[in-house]
Parts: structure tokens; C-alpha cells; sequence
């Protein structure tokens, strides 16, 4: 599979794909560069004025804030998601009639418009009316997550683990079920016990899978603004004001176009140098092995 | 012995927690607003149909629901088909470019919406596309149409070069061999990579929203809208909620033989 | 160590079997010595693996006891019965050194590390792992991953049985007949019990005492490689084994003697009483089909050379049929006779041999 055909003319066939993408991609970013490195009054005047967002932007509290309150939340929702899709997918039943029916049902908080998400999660945890946020009062809680920013936070995260760890869940699995029987048949013989398994066979095979979890799900939180912004609307005050809601309260609120524009660059660069970190640590690794 | 039946307690349980919040939306959708604010109930004490009626008969509810489906199957079609030749070349063939090229498509999946919502903003008006299902359809060809072209190009490396080359042998032109004898043999494929673009689209709503006003507006704006202006019709907005869930149940009960096989290819 | 015994085995997939067809292994009975080398051999599908994986206690059989020695096992699972099984495509843990990979199932057993060290460096020795010993198992070709896979299998003392299911499938060709070596060279030396299921003939016929062919469920027959080759039981066997495989003609029997399509043929043994309706065939290999003066007149279609012989092949009326002749013997062009060898000749009936 490693003798590919060289072969200039399939850049034709590439040729729709790229204009599409680039369409998409490099008008805006050039828009965007564009506006980070201007400043405007008005009348679409513009006026050069270099670096000067840049460092405004990376100076600023407020971006430093929403970038650690990101930091925290991105940190919380890994430690939580992938050990816990993993441990699901290892107790799944890999084989017999519950094996579709679990999949489908895992699949479903996927599919669910992510404003839904968060109108669902909104309603639920609402203290009085709400399923959750009445049991939580009831158990002794003095629980409103529209007031109280750490019940305001518990909520959030409480949201994304049920949002987005069927994904891990399904990849692991997947995952699993590419291990073939023999090695569990092999591990049976030598006597070895389920902690060796899944020490010694389960998870060094899904060690790929979870490289591209772990990196989805760092990219994806990272980026997350629907369901927050329909939970909390970044509230109580700022408290779960993450950078995408920052970013987008900046742009389409207040149409500060400089600062915005070097916010979402600054963003965009995080977010790749960090996924490019993962991705050559985790690579180099696999080719040492 | 005994902790071995308890191993599947774990995905029970967790099945089970996925459920509930579904549950409660469903619930609220089949009860009136006064009652979802004046008690408390698990299952309404007074089962009323009037939400979804008031849907399925308000142009500008189930408009928005026809708008949404609009652009996600413009969008599906679309990244599915140009992503089929482009998927081809990268399986097949080298040419200049072609790593940086691939590399440079998979970063726009790390794009976050929120960079792009303004500049969509400007680009689509200025285009003279805003507020129709095209502009949405166009811009979620952003990370739509790499995802395609991923997992294309993954079931296409699984597929023998001697099939091309028995075809192109036989005298096939090299369209009616793609056509006719290619794509069905990665049909699964295909399905997988329209289920995640329609999946991907349909759930996004960052920049539906923000190319869309009036003629386009996706069902999720109607909401938001109903949840500040009307002040709480929670009814009605948990009956358009539950109702958002039936295209994706719908189309995860057909590609469920195939989810498995989709996900292995670690390519989401 | 130990005698396998089966007894009246029979195993299906199905929760609710209606007919034989349903049945992956048909009745059988079948008794290996303690310390025998044997081979299953088969087509794809003939229940072999199926077989295998009852001796090893992954599958339970529907029906029947499997003994080792005195031992009832049949309900026991893998690791209570003390064999070894080696996979089709080599299994090893592939974060661990090929020492420690040689070193689990005794650490799992909780043998003392001394022991541990010693048996790990003797079987190494033995399979030329000696020197890979500290690197990592994953790093390994196939046929090291393999030798790997089996020395987890020797490095237990008290190994009743060594289980081989097409071990050689992922190994290169030129690799194949080192280990085939290897593997025979081990038996002599450690006298296990070893039983080895291939589709492939020569590995079946050289590394085994004793082979059993087996076809759709059933075992066809068992015997030692010099006893199929010369006197296979049933058709399936003749044609399965040897390469050429064995001509099969339609017969008749006339008189107590057989005939093909109207000539007299003399068998081995005179054909005794025969099923009525049976569909009778002879079965002569090519190696004893000669050229002879006078005889069935056949005539010549192609000749293949395959060095020092020459594969012929030729029809008498519609029915074709194969002689091998040598390099040196001078071949006539169009037409020939000849004649079979009386007693590499048999008669079957249905298939199965007439005694």
C-alpha cells in the first residue's frame, strides 16, 4: 500500500475540495489577520498599527482569565472523559443481541443539537422545576447554578461528560473490538489474570485510539461555545466565560474588530501548537515502541 | 464470578444516565407550561399534545426545522461528493504537495467557529449569500469536507491498487470505473462519511446562526428565541427540542451495523 | 504429558441443530499416543480448528469426553489443562522483552525466579531466541514473534499437549521450512504430545506420526503419511494427498472383476459384495499408472515438466486421467496404452473403499 503513483494531474481531482476549503479558510483568516494588525474609527478608514493588539491582547486580564478558566475546564473534562469511556467500553459486551442496542443508545447525546444540549441541561438543573436541581436541594444542597458559580461549573462539566464521553466510549470500543480473540485465548493459557489483560493486551492496542480521543476531545473542548453559552450564558457574571464565548462577546458584541481579530489568532495558534505537541510526543513514542 | 455479572452494570448505569436528561425534555414537551412551573411531576398529570401541535402547524417552527434539514443535506451531498475524488488522488496517487496539502485539511478541523463567526459574517454578506441554507451549507464545508476526505481516503487504502488496475486494463475510463465499480465497493465508507458530516452539521450552531436571519433561520435560532423574548414557553421549547433528536435517532438506527466499523477507523 | 482420548465427540454451533448439516464435527472418535507428533489436515471449514480448540478447552463440546490420560477434561478450561496453543499470526505482549514475554506464564504460575530464569534461558537456547532475549517482543519478525509464541508454550515443564493451528500462515516462504524443522527437531528432542493442524499437505506428511485427514465434520481417515499415500480410505483422501492427487475413474463390476469403461482392471483386492445402487470409481495414483504395450488405450493431451518427472495428462473416451513418467522414458505422441499397477489399484464405493 506504500507504492502510490506519482502523478501531477490529481491535483484535479483534488481541485474542488481545495477551493471549497480555501474558500472557507483563507478569506476569512486573511479577513482576520487583516483586522488584527488595524485599527479603525469608523467609515472604513483603517490605520496600521502592527503588533499593537497583539500585545494588548496578551497583556489583557480578561484574556488571561478566559484562557485559564479554559486551561481548567479542558483539564477537568479529559481527566474525567477518558478514563471513564474507556472503563465503560471495557465492560461493554462485545459480542450477542445488547450489542447494538448499547451503541445506539451511546450514540444518541452525539446526534442532539448542541443548543438542545444546553437548553436540555439548562431546564434540567433549574432549581425549583428541574430534575436534577431539585433532587440536589433536596439532598441538602443549596444548589443554584445561575447564582453560584462553583454549582454553575459542576453543572457544566456535569454536561460535557454526558455530551461527549460517548465518544471516547465508542472509539475505545471500537478499539477493543479490533483486538483479535486469539490474544485473549493466548492470555487464558499463560493463566494470566484480568488485570494483566488488561495491563499486558487491552490497553497498549488501544494506544492509538486513544491518541486521537484524547486529541479530539482536548480540540473539541477547547473550542466549545454553543451548549455554555445556552447553560449559562458565560454566568454567573464571568465565571464560566470560556474563550470562545470571550472571543465571540468581543467580536459580535462589541465589533472590536482589532482586538477580536488578534484574539482569534492568538486562539487558532494555541490550539494547534498544543495539538501539535500531543501529536509528535504521542507519534514519536509509537515509532520508538 | 459474581464481579463478572456486575461489569455490565457499568454501561447500565451509564445508558441510563444518557437517558434521563432525554427523558425530562420529553417529559416537559407533553405537559403545558403551567404546569411545568407550578409543580413538580416525573410524568405530566396532565398529558396535552398542544406543543407539537402548535409545531407542526407554525410556519415558523417547523420552518426552522425545514431550514436545518436544508443546509445539512446541501452540506452532506456536497462535502461527500467533492471529497470522493480528492479522497482518490490522496489514497493513490503522489504529487507535488500532497502531504502538506492533507496536513493543511485536517487543521481546519481544529478550526474553532467562534474565529470564523465574524469573518463568515462580512464574507457571506459580501457575497450576497446571508440568510440562506447555502451560505451555512458552504461554511460548514470548513471542517465537513476534511473529515470527509479522512475518512474516505482510510477506506480507500483498504481497498487493492489490482482492482484499479484490472479495471483500467479491462479499457474502463477512469470515471465509469469510479463511478461504477469503485464507490460501491467502499459503499460502507461512504455511509460512514455522510453520517459524521450530517452529524457535524446538523448539531453545529455557532455559525448557522450567525449567517442566518429570517428566510434561513435554523431551528435552533427559533428556539433561542422563544426562550427570551415569549419568556419561558418551556413547553413549547422541550417539544422542539425532543423533536430535534428525531433526525439524528432516525439516522443513527440506520448506520447502527456500521457505527462500529466507522469509529475503527479512529478517524472522527 | 499424556494420551488424548475423544470419545464420541460431536459439536455444533447452532443452539437448535435439525439436521447433519448443522453439525461442525460429525461423530468421531479419535486416541493420540503420549508423546506422538500428529497433524490435522484439512480443507477450509472441515472442522479442524473447530477440533483443536475443543482439545485446548476454548470451545465446549456439544456432546463426548476429551481425556488426557486418566483425566476427564472436558469441562475444564484452558489453563486447568496444561497445553500450549500457538495461533495462526504470532501472539506476543508487545510491551514486554522477549524474556519476560518467555517469563509470564511461569511468573503467572508463581514459580520461583530462579527456576523462572533457568527454563526461560533453556528454551531461548533451544529456539535461537538466545540473543533477542532483552529486546523488545514487538520488534521481532514473524517468524521470531512465532518462536516466541511457542516458547511460552514449552517453558512450562508440565505441558500435557502442544496445540498448532496454522502456525506457519504468516511466515515467509523461505522462512517456512526452518521452522517446519525446528518444530520436528523440538519433538524428537523434548517428546511433547504435539498435534498440528495445516490445509497444507507437506507440512501435515513431514512433521507428523500419524495424520488424521479430516473433510466437512468427519474424520476420512487416520493413519500414518506412507498409509494415505498408499492406500487412502476414501476418494477424498487420494485426491487430497500426493500432487498429483489420486485418479479417480467411474468403474463397474462385472463378474467380480472391475472394469473401467469396459476394460478389465485388476485391483488389489477382489471386490467382495458391493451396495446396491453405489456409485463405484477406482482409484489409481499417477505415480503407478505405466506405459504399457497394450492395455486401456488413451490418448495424449498435455505434458507438463516438472524436472525429473513428467506430469501427463490423458483421456480415455470423455474421462481424463494422469500418469507421471520419467525424464528419461520416451513418450509416443498422439496415442498410448497403459496399465495400472494391480496393487496400487482400489475400488470405492460411494467414496469409501471396498475391503
Amino acid at each position: 500500500m506504500d507504492t502510490k503513483i506519482p502523478n501531477q494531474k490529481a491535483w484535479f481531482l483534488v481541485l474542488p475540495v481545495v477551493l471549497l476549503v480555501a474558500f472557507n479558510a483563507i478569506v476569512p483568516l486573511m479577513t482576520v489577520v487583516n483586522y488584527s494588525v488595524q485599527e479603525t474609527f469608523g467609515d472604513n478608514v483603517f490605520f496600521f498599527e502592527g503588533v499593537k493588539w497583539f500585545t494588548e491582547v496578551l497583556r489583557s486580564p480578561r484574556f488571561h482569565n478566559a484562557l485559564g478558566r479554559q486551561l481548567l475546564f479542558t483539564g477537568i473534562v479529559l481527566v474525567i472523559q477518558i478514563p471513564l469511556g474507556v472503563a465503560i467500553a471495557l465492560a461493554m459486551p462485545r459480542k450477542g443481541p445488547w450489542v447494538s442496542v448499547n451503541l445506539v443508545l451511546m450514540a444518541m447525546p452525539l446526534l442532539i443539537p448542541w443548543n438542545v444540549v444546553g437548553a436540555m441541561w439548562n431546564l434540567l438543573a433549574l432549581p425549583d422545576i428541574g430534575l436534577f436541581g431539585r433532587a440536589f436541594n433536596a439532598m441538602g444542597f443549596d444548589y443554584n447554578y445561575t447564582r453560584h458559580p462553583v454549582d454553575a461549573w459542576v453543572t457544566m462539566v456535569a454536561m460535557d461528560v454526558w455530551h461527549w464521553t460517548s465518544l471516547v466510549v465508542l472509539l475505545a470500543y471500537a478499539g477493543l473490538s479490533a483486538i483479535p480473540d486469539a490474544y485473549y485465548q493466548a492470555a487464558k493459557i499463560d493463566g494470566a489474570s484480568g488485570f494483566a489483560v488488561l495491563r499486558h493486551i487491552q490497553l497498549p492496542k488501544l494506544r492509538r485510539v486513544l491518541t486521537i480521543a484524547v486529541l479530539l476531545r482536548f480540540m473539541d473542548s477547547f473550542m466549545i461555545y454553543t451548549e455554555p453559552v445556552v447553560l449559562t450564558g458565560g454566568g454567573p457574571g464571568n465565571a464560566t466565560t470560556l474563550l470562545s464565548i470571550d472571543l465571540v462577546k468581543v467580536a459580535l458584541g462589541q465589533f472590536d474588530l482589532g482586538p477580536a481579530a488578534a484574539m482569534s489568532l492568538v486562539y487558532f495558534l494555541i490550539i494547534l501548537l498544543l495539538s501539535w505537541i500531543y501529536y509528535t510526543v504521542m507519534t514519536k513514542d509509537e515509532a520508538t515502541s | 464470578m459474581k464481579l463478572r455479572r456486575l461489569r455490565f452494570l457499568v454501561p447500565t448505569v451509564y445508558i441510563v444516565f444518557v437517558l434521563v436528561p432525554i427523558y425530562w425534555l420529553l417529559n416537559m414537551s407533553f405537559k403545558n407550561t403551567n404546569e411545568i412551573l407550578g409543580s413538580f411531576t416525573l410524568f405530566p398529570r396532565q398529558f396535552t399534545l398542544e406543543n407539537y401541535r402548535k409545531i407542526f402547524t407554525d410556519p415558523t417552527w417547523y420552518g426552522g426545522y425545514l431550514n436545518s434539514l436544508k443546509y445539512v443535506l446541501l452540506n452532506t451531498v456536497t462535502s461527500v461528493t467533492v471529497a470522493l475524488p480528492a479522497a482518490y488522488a490522496f489514497s493513490r496517487h503522489r504529487f507535488l504537495g500532497d502531504k502538506h496539502l492533507f496536513f493543511w485539511l485536517l487543521t481546519n478541523r481544529m478550526a474553532p467557529p467562534a474565529v470564523f463567526a465574524l469573518p463568515f459574517f462580512q464574507l457571506y454578506s459580501a457575497i450576497g449569500l446571508f440568510d440562506t441554507p447555502f451560505a451555512v451549507a458552504l461554511a460548514h464545508c470548513l471542517f465537513n469536507i476534511p473529515l470527509a476526505v479522512w475518512i474516505l481516503e482510510g477506506f480507500m487504502s483498504g481497498v487493492p491498487k489490482e482492482l484499479d488496475e484490472t479495471a483500467f486494463v479491462d479499457g474502463y475510463g477512469f470515471w465509469r470505473f469510479f463511478l461504477r465499480i469503485f464507490i460501491p465497493t467502499i459503499a460502507a465508507g461512504v455511509g460512514v462519511a455522510a453520517f459524521f458530516c450530517f452529524m457535524f452539521s446538523w448539531v453545529e450552531l455557532l455559525l448557522a446562526k450567525t449567517l442566518t436571519a429570517v428566510e434561513a433561520k435554523p431551528i435552533a435560532a427559533t428556539m433561542t428565541r422563544t426562550a427570551s423574548t415569549s419568556g419561558y414557553e418551556l413547553g413549547l421549547l422541550a417539544a422542539a427540542g425532543s423533536l430535534t433528536i428525531v433526525p439524528g435517532a432516525f439516522v443513527i438506527y440506520f448506520v447502527r451495523n456500521y457505527i462500529a466499523k466507522g469509529f475503527a477507523l479512529g478517524r472522527v | 504429558m499424556a494420551r488424548i482420548r475423544l470419545t464420541n465427540l460431536r459439536h455444533t454451533y447452532s443452539p437448535a441443530p435439525r439436521s447433519e448439516a448443522d453439525w461442525a464435527l460429525k461423530k468421531l472418535d479419535l486416541e493420540w499416543a503420549d508423546g506422538s507428533a500428529n497433524a490435522l489436515l484439512g480443507p477450509s471449514g472441515c472442522g479442524k480448528t473447530t477440533l483443536l480448540n475443543i482439545i485446548s478447552g476454548l470451545i465446549r463440546p456439544t456432546e463426548g469426553t476429551v481425556r488426557f490420560g486418566e483425566d476427564d477434561v472436558t469441562g475444564k478450561p484452558p489453563d486447568a489443562r496444561n497445553i500450549a496453543q500457538v495461533f495462526q499470526f504470532p501472539v506476543v505482549y508487545d510491551t514486554m522483552t522477549v524474556h519476560d514475554n518467555l517469563a509470564f506464564p511461569l511468573r503467572n504460575r508463581h514459580v520461583p525466579p530462579a527456576e523462572v530464569e533457568a527454563r526461560v534461558r533453556e528454551i531461548a537456547a533451544m529456539l535461537d531466541l538466545g540473543p533477542t532475549l532483552g529486546q523488545r517482543a514487538s520488534g521481532l519478525t514473524a517468524d521470531g514473534k512465532q518462536k516466541i509464541s511457542l516458547g511460552r508454550g514449552l517453558v512450562r515443564s508440565d505441558v500435557n499437549a502442544i496445540l498448532f493451528d496454522e502456525p506457519l500462515t504468516v511466515i515467509d516462504p523461505h522462512l517456512k521450512w526452518r521452522l517446519r524443522s525446528k518444530l520436528k527437531e523440538l519433538h524428537q528432542k523434548l517428546k511433547n504430545t504435539m498435534i498440528y493442524v495445516t490445509h497444507d499437505q507437506t507440512e501435515a506428511l513431514t512433521f507428523a506420526d500419524q495424520v488424521v485427514v479430516m473433510n466437512e465434520g468427519m474424520v476420512v481417515q487416520s493413519g500414518t503419511p506412507v498409509e494415505l499415500f498408499d492406500r487412502p480410505r476414501h476418494t477424498f483422501v487420494g485426491h487430497f494427498i500426493g500432487s498429483p492427487g489420486m485418479n479417480v475413474l467411474p468403474a463397474t463390476v462385472e463378474g467380480g472383476v472391475a472394469r473401467f469403461l469396459g476394460h478389465p482392471v485388476p485391483t488389489a483386492t477382489q471386490p467382495k459384495a458391493l451396495p446396491a445402487g453405489a456409485r463405484l470409481e477406482l482409484g489409481v495414483r499417477p505415480e503407478f499408472v505405466r506405459l504399457a504395450p497394450d492395455g486401456i488405450p488413451v490418448r495424449l493431451t498435455k505434458v507438463s515438466d516438472t524436472g525429473r518427472l513428467r506430469i501427463v495428462e490423458a483421456r480415455h473416451g470423455d474421462v481424463p486421467l494422469k500418469l507421471l513418467v520419467g525424464e528419461d522414458e520416451r513418450l509416443p505422441v498422439d496415442t498410448a496404452h497403459v496399465r495400472f499397477e494391480p496393487s496400487r489399484t482400489q475400488l470405492y464405493a460411494d467414496g469409501w473403499i471396498v475391503t
